[in-house]
Parts: structure tokens; C-alpha cells; sequence
């Protein structure tokens, strides 16, 4: 059941992820991305972090992604034209050696991990609200307040550059 | 078909979107496309850091997961006003089109 769940949303999330790349309207590229995300957080909530997988869906599929559709749609981006000065041939090498280079990506991957025992949902039970909150309040107690820092910068910085005289 | 996977194949599918992201920030166009590509290596970052955190049973991934998620609102924000302004002065939103800093 752990490995249908992975393989169906894995599939799901290569499919988008290619999707992403390859369309050429950017609203259909947005909802691809929303795809990612979904089958992403499934796998985060896998792996065990509930609450990563919840801050996924609100921050990155809510909240992120309504942005970049409010921009797409307010600037009224439309397809792109075909003005790629490439030839076939090349598309097609660079397709094939992409695919060449993931896969002994993937090979070196497989070959330098120790062998571990597959993932069984619930075996880590660390990632709850309560013990994230509880690293973040103690140990990461700096880094979460400079975070906040951060967020007004840019709050500041998106207000400047969204008047109207620049 | 296998009962269980292990932890690598999650790293795996991890690489394979971040070379998909970087592949759509090399080959697109379009500024917003480009942008969105870039969200997409962040999420096969996270996806990594939550797997290492089952692997290691630690929290502290998923913590910087979160700073992650954090830091890409923020970039987001600023992104996609600069991206507004660009529009604004330029009335176009192809990267070749924009390649020079100045007039």
C-alpha cells in the first residue's frame, strides 16, 4: 500500500513536473506546479511530517500560487511564440541526455546509500505540530525571528516596486 | 511490485524534479515560467531534507523545510513585483526581450 501510494504520486508529480516544462501557456504551467505540490505534500505526510505537509498546501498550493495566477492573469500573459532558435535535432539530444543524465543520477544515488529498510508510513511519528513547534521555540528560536525580519523586507520591498512612478 | 520502498527512491525522485526545474529555468522564456521553475527545484530540496529527516528520525528537516517554504514566500513577493514593474517598462514579458539592464 506504501509503495502504490509513492509510485501513483511520484507518477503524478514527474507527469506535472514535465507537464511544467513543456506547455507554453504559463496558466497551464501554474496549475502543472499546483500538481506538484499536491503529490508532494501526499509525500511529505508519507514520510511522516504532517505538519510540513499542511504548511505545503496553505503557503506554496494556497497562498504562492494564487500570486503568480493573480500576476499571469493581470498581466494577461498569453502563450509563447516559437522563437526558439534551436533545431529539432538539438531538442531532441538535450531531451535524450536529460533523460541520460537523471538516470545516472539516479544510479549513483542508488549505489552510494547504505541499504535501509523501505519506508513504513507511521514509523516516524517526530513531525507533529507539537515537536515542530517545540525545535522551533528552543533551538531555532534566532533563525524564526530573522525569518520575520525577512518578511517585512519583503512586504517593504514588494510595496516600493508595485508604485506606480518607478 | 515492491510492499515498501526505500528512502533513496524519494531521493531520486527528488533529483529527477530539481533536473526538470532546472532544465524549464534553462529552455523557457517566459519570466513567470522561469519563476515557476525555480519553485519547483525549492520543492524537490524540501522533499529531500523531509526524507533524510525520516531516515535520521529528527525533526530539524522539516524545520528547514519550513524556513524554505518561508524564504520562497518572501521571494515570491518581491519576484513577482519585479517582474510587475518589468511589464510596466518594458511591455513584455519574453527574457530575451529584456536581456539588457539599461537602455
Amino acid at each position: 500500500m506504501t509503495a502504490l501510494i509513492f509510485f501513483l504520486f511520484a507518477g503524478i508529480a514527474v507527469f506535472c513536473g514535465i507537464s511544467l516544462v513543456a506547455q507554453t501557456h504559463p496558466i497551464a504551467s501554474a496549475l502543472s506546479l499546483i500538481g506538484v505540490m499536491g503529490s508532494l505534500a501526499i509525500l511529505y505526510l508519507q514520510l511522516g511530517g504532517e505538519f510540513i505537509a499542511a504548511a505545503q498546501m496553505i503557503v506554496y498550493a494556497g497562498a504562492i500560487m494564487v500570486l503568480f495566477v493573480f500576476v499571469i492573469m493581470l498581466l494577461n500573459a498569453g502563450a509563447e511564440g516559437t522563437s526558439l532558435r534551436v533545431s529539432a535535432f538539438a531538442k531532441y539530444l538535450g531531451m535524450f541526455l536529460l533523460v541520460a543524465f537523471l538516470g545516472l543520477i539516479s544510479f549513483i544515488i542508488q549505489a552510494m546509500l547504505p541499504r535501509t529498510e523501505g519506508v513504513v508510513f507511521g514509523a516516524f511519528k517526530g513531525g507533529t505540530t507539537a515537536d515542530v513547534g517545540m525545535k522551533l521555540f528552543t533551538v531555532y528560536l534566532l533563525p524564526f525571528e530573522v525569518t520575520s525580519v525577512l518578511i517585512l523586507i519583503a512586504i517593504l520591498g514588494a510595496i516600493v516596486l508595485a508604485r506606480k512612478e518607478i | 511490485m515492491p510492499t515498501s520502498v526505500p528512502t533513496s527512491w524519494y531521493l531520486i525522485l527528488s533529483a529527477i524534479l530539481f533536473g526538470l526545474g532546472v532544465a524549464g529555468f534553462i529552455f523557457r522564456r517566459n519570466i513567470i515560467t522561469v519563476f515557476m521553475s525555480i519553485e519547483l527545484m525549492l520543492n524537490a530540496v524540501n522533499l529531500t531534507f523531509v526524507t533524510f529527516s525520516y531516515t535520521l528520525k529528527q525533526v530539524d528537516g522539516h524545520i528547514f523545510s519550513f524556513f524554505v517554504m518561508v524564504v520562497a514566500a518572501a521571494e515570491a513577493a518581491v519576484g513577482l513585483a519585479i517582474i510587475l514593474t518589468v511589464f510596466k517598462n518594458r511591455g513584455t514579458l519574453m527574457i530575451d526581450d529584456v536581456s539588457s539592464m539599461k537602455y
